[in-house]
């Protein structure tokens, strides 16, 4: 054990005998909440908040898919469906993905796991709620006074010159939100080099704190300069000024460069703190300390670096020089390195080790496959005369989708699920946990996979009709795609069902090591009675004892 | 419904292309079998409630750490190498090219042969030949990928880009714009027929009759004034431009850039941005009364000036 | 120590690792302010770096005298800024208000020497659009089109720092602060800083690297 459990008691537990959780703590009414400072109830705020926005571009997905079942473009007009798939993807990078583990899990679990009472600065932390809101509902009524047809790309000068559709106020919306990257970056930052329990040396931390860690670097360092580049697109779609504008002299290019300066980076942000998830389930349930900690906590200040400097393959066949590709390519193969890494040092922590097949370690473990098929696709793209052909094909779409989706969400729910009682005091049901994890795994490859050989064979993204040899692969598609469906619906019902009729949870129900199981479940507000002393090594597990965990 | 796996190869490039990426495919079955083959068999061995051997061992670390750092990282620089090789092949047109220029705008392709054939959404080529597209967009950034040729560009308001191949099959194939331009992007696509010469010389023959590219710039150059300033005028001093294509030329800030296609479009649009050596900035600019197809016109005829002399009157 | 509990945040174990969370923080976030005016600059390179001489012809129509007056003003609220930090530091109370004070009058100040700048290059049809002055040409409009940019945003983050600071003088005024805690002026101090730098760098770019 780490620290020692509860043992001065307040006036509370005298009279009720227990701990008063945060949910009773600091007030019960919706204004409580509205105003909370508890990094724990802002957590919650943002999974309500990410699961909205989720809903609709999920929506947005499945009239996708639907319409993709024939070649002909019969269900939606050609300007709906190009609508249809620009809020697919802004709801789903800016307001879905980049906050989801951080916003919600990073802002739960980090001040527990460092030792601490909350974030270095708790009132930002629901600053940053707000605004991440403000820049949502902005984005929404963008699409509710009629949408943006420009794909989340935002290219000029279709998007600066051409486009009809609301620009300027999605592109505002995700300004704003994107101030909400930049405090929980600051935020995270902070609390990890001044808040951390005595004894909590940077290499005693958790994996996830490093990945963490890594990616609020990406996100202070990157998030600026999309800012910027919106400012500027905004500029010269308001005022006809040519920044980016040929005829006036300016390069459409140059938004590229800008634009993806910022959106490399950012997929980072949406796979590090996968990875930081996954290294906590997998040494939980096989019972072992990480293989090669020290390997695994540079790697992700690695891809954290790296992936500063890869931006131009997205661009090897917009008009940059040959050597510009050179570079960025040789860029990209480097990052792949330490995510390889990371894979084989996850597998190597399995050996030896005590395996317990729980729902969050078959997220775990779908992560890594899905991560590393996705990954390999990523030494395809890298490969310059590769890129020229299936560059903004299916292909792309497909490896993508393999990473954010396959990793990062399989890599959140598993995290979810891992926390759930810790979050909630109550287990979800084991069984159907396991089941919807399969459902998800299954249903995820059969819509994703075939995009792989339909981009080789030249089906383009973003088209709302298509040539009919390409129809197999796309029925295919949407057919795990109403599996896949069904699979995140399942989690979304037995979640909110444990939350009143689920068992009981006990502070630790998965015997784990790590400062945030040895307080209760749920903590209470301030998280420790009496800060804890780190003293081991983390993952101090052993798999040679038998021991039994606590399922719901 | 067909149920194709694998894209016809038109080309050369097409089918080394292929090569990488089944060379490719192998190598992540590979590392798929070394990744996935230990993690099942490791998942099934250590499963709670099967006995096995569960002690500490003392593995050495470090060296399994490079090991798997270095080893990936050789594979990767060879893919790397393979796919940079074929990319140099891919962007760089070899000599003796046939040019066809493409104009890209919403939503349609508009094809110049230099014979004066056009075709819209349709580009007819002979087999064998080399041939090099020289490509611009009349309003937002386009796309011109013909997958059988494992080969794709995109198409830049304001400048040229370039794109070559060489079909050696006969046959229709694809052709997608594939950089998303908005409302009928998906309609922008047509075919690339490939026939053989002798069929393709019956093709352009049987096409209407019309001034070659060259005739129409010669013909532009004139109307719009131009020799009026660039064939000896005694009144306006202007470079002369026979034989400037292809050659270099030095400016009056003491840059020398070379006189391409894209040099010769921003001298007749954007005539201030750069001007030569020894002149002053006096040229107008035609920006906004020429379509892309008539600046590639005069681009054609000036590049056929070459040493000859003007045969232009004022 | 009543005082100390008062503004010891109660995540914190003791005030100098407040005092060095805020810090950090701060520095963080100008980091990000970095990239931010960073983004602007490359902008304005790759461009300058397209069209020197249309650059260098644009840059000749700033008012040079305006934006040296500026340079003058910012350079010195930064030392009155300085002051105010010293005068926390020793938990002077009356002088840290007077300095916290002179800064917001010198930071109004530069404000209002941009407006009447700002209106004197409407006046002069430096504004890009339809209007723009027809002595320059398409790419010297660019350089106007960042002027504005580039300034605009600085000067909506000089109004922040002008806020900002506002908000800790009247801290001050009523004797937030004291020797043992005056994080606040400290980190808008840093920022205060930060904008004067920034300027700094405006000031080569846009004002003298054309002159020649």
């Amino acid at each position: 054990m780490n620290a020692t459990l509860p043992q001065t008691e307040t006036e509370f537990t005298r009279t009720r005998g227990r701990v008063p959780s945060y949910f009773e703590e600091g007030g019960r009414t919706v204004g409580s909440w509205l105003l909370t400072t508890d990094h724990k109830r802002i957590g919650i705020l943002y999974l309500y908040s990410i699961l909205f926005y989720f809903t609709i571009a999920a929506i947005a997905a499945a009239i996708i898919r639907l319409e993709l079942i024939t070649p002909q473009g019969d269900l939606v007009s050609a300007e709906t469906y190009n609508k249809l798939f620009t809020i697919h993807g802004t709801l789903m990078v800016w307001f879905f993905l980049i906050p989801s583990i951080p916003s919600v899990l990073g802002n739960f679990v980090i001040p527990l796991m460092i030792g601490a009472k909350d974030l270095a600065f708790p009132r930002l932390n629901l600053l940053s709620w707000y605004l991440f809101n403000i820049g949502g509902l902005i984005a929404l009524y963008a699409v509710a006074i009629g949408g943006v047809d420009t794909g989340w790309t935002f290219y000029t000068p279709y998007s600066s010159a051409f486009t009809n559709s609301h620009v300027v106020t999605m592109v505002a919306g995700v300004f704003i939100a994107g101030f909400s990257s930049i405090l929980t970056g600051v935020n995270f930052i902070v609390t990890i080099h001044k808040l951390r329990a005595p004894g909590l040396t940077w290499f005693k931390m958790p994996i996830f704190l490093w990945s963490n860690y890594a990616t609020s670097v990406i996100l202070v360092m990157a998030t600026p300069v999309l800012a910027m580049t919106l400012v500027l697109l905004s500029i010269e779609r308001i005022w006809g000024v040519g920044v980016f504008d040929p005829k006036l002299g300016g390069d459409p290019v140059l938004f590229q460069h800008l634009f993806w300066f910022y959106s490399h980076p950012a997929v980072y942000i949406m796979i590090l703190p996968g990875m930081g998830v996954v290294s906590e389930l997998v040494t939980c349930f096989a019972r072992k300390p990480i293989f090669g900690y020290h390997f695994v906590a540079f790697a992700s200040v690695a891809i954290a670096l790296i992936g500063f400097v890869v931006w131009g393959h997205h661009m090897f066949t917009a008009g940059t020089s040959i050597y510009s590709g050179l570079f960025f390519s040789l860029m990209s193969y480097l990052v792949a390195v330490p995510s390889a890494i990371k894979v084989f040092n996850w597998t190597m922590t399995l050996y030896r080790g005590r395996i317990f097949l729980t729902t969050p370690m078959l997220y775990a473990l779908g992560f890594i496959g899905l991560f590393t098929i996705g990954g390999l696709t990523g030494l395809f793209v890298a490969a310059l005369a590769i890129d020229v052909h299936v560059t903004d094909t299916y292909f792309i779409v497909a490896h993508f989708h393999y990473i954010m989706v396959g990793g990062m969400v399989t890599g959140f729910l598993g995290g979810l699920h891992y926390w759930w009682p810790k979050i909630t005091g109550r287990l979800y049901p084991e069984n159907l946990g396991r089941l919807s994890a399969l459902i998800i795994f299954i249903g995820f490859n059969l819509t994703f996979f075939p995009q792989y050989i339909m981009g080789y064979l030249g089906m383009v993204r973003r088209y709302h009709s298509y040539a009919p040899e390409f129809q197999i692969y796309h029925v295919m598609s949407s057919a795990g795609a109403s599996i896949l469906g069904v699979g995140y619906i399942l989690p979304l019902i037995y979640l909110i069902w444990s939350l009143k009729h689920g068992k009981k949870a006990p502070a630790n129900p998965w015997n784990a090591t790590g400062l945030e199981w040895q307080t209760t479940s749920p903590p209470p507000k301030h998280n420790f009675i009496e800060t804890p002393v780190v003293t081991r090594e983390p993952y101090q597990y052993s798999p040679e004892v038998e021991e039994r965990m606590i399922y719901g | 419904m067909t149920f194709p796996l694998v894209p016809v190869q038109a080309s050369e490039v097409a089918r080394e292309t292929d090569h990488l990426c089944i060379a490719l495919v192998c190598a992540s079955a590979i590392v798929c079998l070394i990744v996935f083959g230990p993690m099942f068999f490791f998942l099934f061995k250590y499963r709670n409630g099967h006995p096995a051997d569960r002690s500490p061992v003392n593995l050495p670390q470090t060296k399994i750490e490079i090991t798997w750092t270095v080893l990936p990282l050789l594979i990767f620089m060879c893919f790397y190498a393979w796919g940079a090789r074929q990319y140099f092949n891919i962007e760089r047109p070899p000599p003796g090219a046939m040019e066809i220029d493409v104009v890209g705008q919403q939503w349609m392709w508009k094809i110049q042969h230099p014979e004066g054939n056009r075709e819209i959404n349709e580009l007819h080529v002979p087999a064998g030949r080399i041939i090099k597209l020289m490509m611009t967009s009349q309003d937002v950034i386009h796309d011109f990928y013909l997958p059988a040729f494992r080969t794709k560009q995109d198409v830049l308001p304001g400048r040229y880009t370039v794109q070559w191949f060489k079909a050696d099959k006969i046959g229709s194939y694809h052709l997608f714009c594939s950089e998303y331009c908005g409302t009928s992007h998906a309609q922008m696509i047509g075919r690339i027929v490939v026939m053989s010469p002798a069929d393709y010389q019956h093709w352009l023959a049987n096409g209407e009759p019309g001034p070659t590219m060259v005739q129409s710039g010669e013909r532009l150059f004139r109307e719009l004034g131009c020799s009026g300033c660039h064939m000896g005028s005694t009144v306006v001093r202007a470079p002369p431009l026979q034989g400037v294509f292809g050659r270099p030329v030095p400016l009056n800030n003491g840059d020398v850039v070379m006189a391409d296609e894209g040099y010769i479009r921003d001298s007749i649009l954007l005539p201030a941005k750069q001007i030569v050596g020894g002149y002053t900035n006096d040229m107008p600019s035609y920006s906004g009364h020429l379509t892309e197809e008539q600046v590639m016109e005069l681009i054609a005829y000036i590049k056929s000036l070459g040493n000859q002399s003007p045969t232009g009157t004022q | 120590m009543a005082e100390a509990h008062e503004a010891l945040a109660e995540q914190f174990e003791e005030m100098p690792q407040q005092t060095e969370a805020s810090l950090l923080g701060m520095w963080t976030f100008l980091a990000t302010e970095i990239l931010f005016f960073g983004a602007m600059f490359l902008g304005y390179i790759v461009y300058r770096s397209t069209y020197p001489e249309a650059f260098a012809e644009a840059g000749r129509h700033t008012l040079i005298l305006y934006g040296s007056v500026n340079t003058a003003i910012l350079l010195t609220s930064s030392f009155t800024m300085s002051l105010a930090i010293d005068s926390a530091q020793r938990g002077r109370n009356r002088p840290l208000l007077g300095f916290l004070l002179l800064t917001i009058l010198l930071g109004c100040g530069f404000l209002l020497v941009k407006g009447l700048e700002y209106s004197e290059d409407i006046h002069e049809h430096l504004v890009p659009g339809a209007h723009f002055t027809k002595e320059l040409s398409a790419p010297g409009q660019m350089f106007w089109v960042l002027y504005w940019i580039m300034t605009g945003v600085h000067s909506l983050h000089l109004i922040i720092g002008v806020g900002v600071l506002a908000v800790v003088a009247w801290m001050a005024w009523g004797g937030k602060f004291s020797e043992y805690y005056h994080n606040p002026v400290l980190i808008s101090g840093l920022y205060w800083h930060f904008v004067d730098v920034i300027w700094v760098w405006l000031y080569a770019f846009i004002y003298l690297i054309n002159r020649h």
